[in-house]
């Protein structure tokens, strides 16, 4: 049963990291906590739902044109929400995020309705055993979209013009603008990378509980958040790491029989790991700027 | 005249740091703008790169005024900077410092060209690139803070405080490296605590105090100056 939880673990735990990554990633250079980056991921579920059921896409379609579709929405936000508060207290920035969440959500129920849309299976429920495990097929999708997902987000910061840009700002937004990068520009790629994250996650989860729903992005952004703050704010490895320790948690205290606390489970363990290191898994003490 | 800084006010919310800074810088030469903590030197500079807009006045860089322009233009323009603690990006590689450097130039071949004059200037980053910037020496900090600004190719390359917590040993070898980077064409304006070894290698200098120039000529004159011999080189 143990190696049973730890699929299953790593299959929400993939998500999750999908979507810690996107608030690290704009943490990274600009310190806000995007707290519209929840309905971000719902609205890239509701683009998936809408492909599979009004236009009749299968998988592969739909993800790639809600991830697209988020990009865009994405990049509008920081402009509309975020860019013209830059100068301002983080604060204000914050509550803007905040107000931007709320705007998203009754938009969407505005189109939707408040009730949950079924998510058509697209994937068929093919069923694999290997040796003890069972893994569906969904399964296996999800966890191989998220791998290469993530690859590909590795190679764009590690070895992409734009990525190494995006690292240079977030060690050092002034010194970064002092080479001739355009500092808005990374920003907008990094909410357009962050959310596109995001929209594949929706999809995947939609895919995964047959349900798609306009506030869907609430505790799922939290929990998202917490796994970022976990693996430690600012650091991708981190987002990573902590939304699969997330993920295992939950599912290991699920069949523990702590069903009911579920959604506990993520700020129990964001309390415990901060307690003994503030800055999180893998996040550096914090530097003092000479 | 390459570069004319007119009539600079810059505020920091009720605090005035310049009260009408005016400089020019030919092509060519080094040009060194000293003066006490405080004075304005900093912000001078980060002002002419654009990191702060200023409330009144001009710069203007080949008939463009760059208080217009946004930081990253001002480098493709032409101008570098050597931030003031070098500044350079810890966690990554030196490599990726100098390329970083690069970042406004598209051909390769030239990138590649100088990545090759500042490693032939500074052999120790060569010896270092793979190694993280954040675990280099100050020194070599220093060194690849330079190699950086000029992977740009610029034409004016500004310094701030570049003896900032250096041995003396270092100090001079960090501005015998001006000095020939000046020769190799690049124009140079520097700002400077260590008012004697700024003196020693400029041409000309401005003395900043509490955001106003007090003083300004050749910089041998002001070496003699009675005034600057008393207030920065420590003699009396």
């Amino acid at each position: 049963m143990f190696e049973q939880q730890i699929i299953n673990g790593l299959t929400l735990g993939s998500v999750y990291a999908l979507i810690a990554l996107g608030y690290t990633m704009v943490y990274g250079i600009i310190q806000l906590i995007n707290f519209a980056h929840g309905e971000i991921y719902m609205i890239g579920a509701f683009a998936g739902v809408t492909m599979v059921t009004m236009l009749g896409q299968g998988f592969f379609v739909s993800i790639t044109v809600a991830m697209l579709v988020c990009m865009v929405l994405g990049v509008v936000l920081e402009r509309v929400a975020y860019r013209p508060l830059r100068k301002s207290t983080r604060l204000a920035a914050l509550i803007s995020a905040i107000g931007a969440s709320i705007f998203l959500q009754n938009a969407m129920m505005l189109w939707k309705g408040p009730q949950p849309v079924g998510f058509p299976q697209v994937i068929n429920d093919a069923i694999y055993h290997i040796g003890p495990i069972e893994v569906s097929k969904v399964q296996l999708i999800i966890l191989a979209t998220s791998a290469i997902l993530m690859a590909v987000l590795n190679y764009i910061i590690k070895y992409v013009k734009i990525g190494k840009a995006m690292r240079a700002a977030s060690q050092d937004y002034d010194t970064a603008s002092l080479m001739g990068i355009n500092i808005n520009r990374v920003i907008s790629f990094t909410f357009a990378i962050g959310s596109a994250l995001a929209a594949a996650a929706g999809v995947l989860v939609g895919m995964y509980f047959n349900s798609v729903a306009p506030l869907m992005g609430v505790m799922a952004g939290l929990k998202a958040f917490c796994a970022a703050v976990l693996g430690g704010i600012g650091s991708i490895p981190g987002a990573m790491l902590g939304g699969i320790f997330l993920g295992v948690a939950e599912t290991m205290g699920i069949a523990a029989g702590f069903s009911t606390y579920k959604d506990a489970i993520a700020f129990t363990l964001l309390i415990i790991v901060l307690l003994f290191k503030p800055t999180g898994l893998l996040g550096k003490p914090i530097q003092r700027k000479v | 005249m390459l570069m004319e800084v007119n009539d600079l006010h810059v505020s920091y919310g009720a605090i005035r740091a310049l009260t009408g800074i005016s400089c020019t810088l030919d092509k060519g030469e080094i040009v060194a703008l000293i003066g006490a903590n405080g004075a304005g030197k900093t912000t001078t500079l980060r002002t002419i790169s654009g990191l702060i807009k200023p409330a009144k006045g001009s710069i203007t860089f080949k008939n463009m005024d760059l208080t217009k322009m946004p930081p990253h233009k001002i480098v493709a323009a032409g101008i570098s900077q050597v931030p003031e603690g070098r500044r350079v990006f810890p966690d990554m590689s030196v490599m990726e410092n100098l390329e970083m450097g690069a970042y406004t130039r598209k051909d390769k071949g030239e990138i590649k060209e100088s990545l090759n004059n500042v490693f032939k200037r500074f052999p120790r980053l060569e010896e270092r690139k793979h190694q993280l910037a954040g675990t280099l020496s100050g020194g070599e900090q220093q060194m690849l803070a330079m190699g950086r600004a000029l992977m740009s190719k610029p034409e004016v390359m500004l310094l701030d405080e570049p003896s900032m917590g250096l041995a003396p040993m270092l100090v001079k070898e960090i501005f015998e490296i001006i000095r020939d980077i000046n020769k190799t064409g690049t124009t140079i304006m520097l700002v400077e605590q260590n008012a004697h070894m700024a003196l020693s290698i400029a041409d000309r200098a401005y003395v900043l105090e509490t955001g106003e120039v007090v003083l300004s000529g050749q910089a041998k004159e002001l070496a003699n100056n009675e005034q600057v011999r008393k207030a920065y080189l420590g003699e009396d």
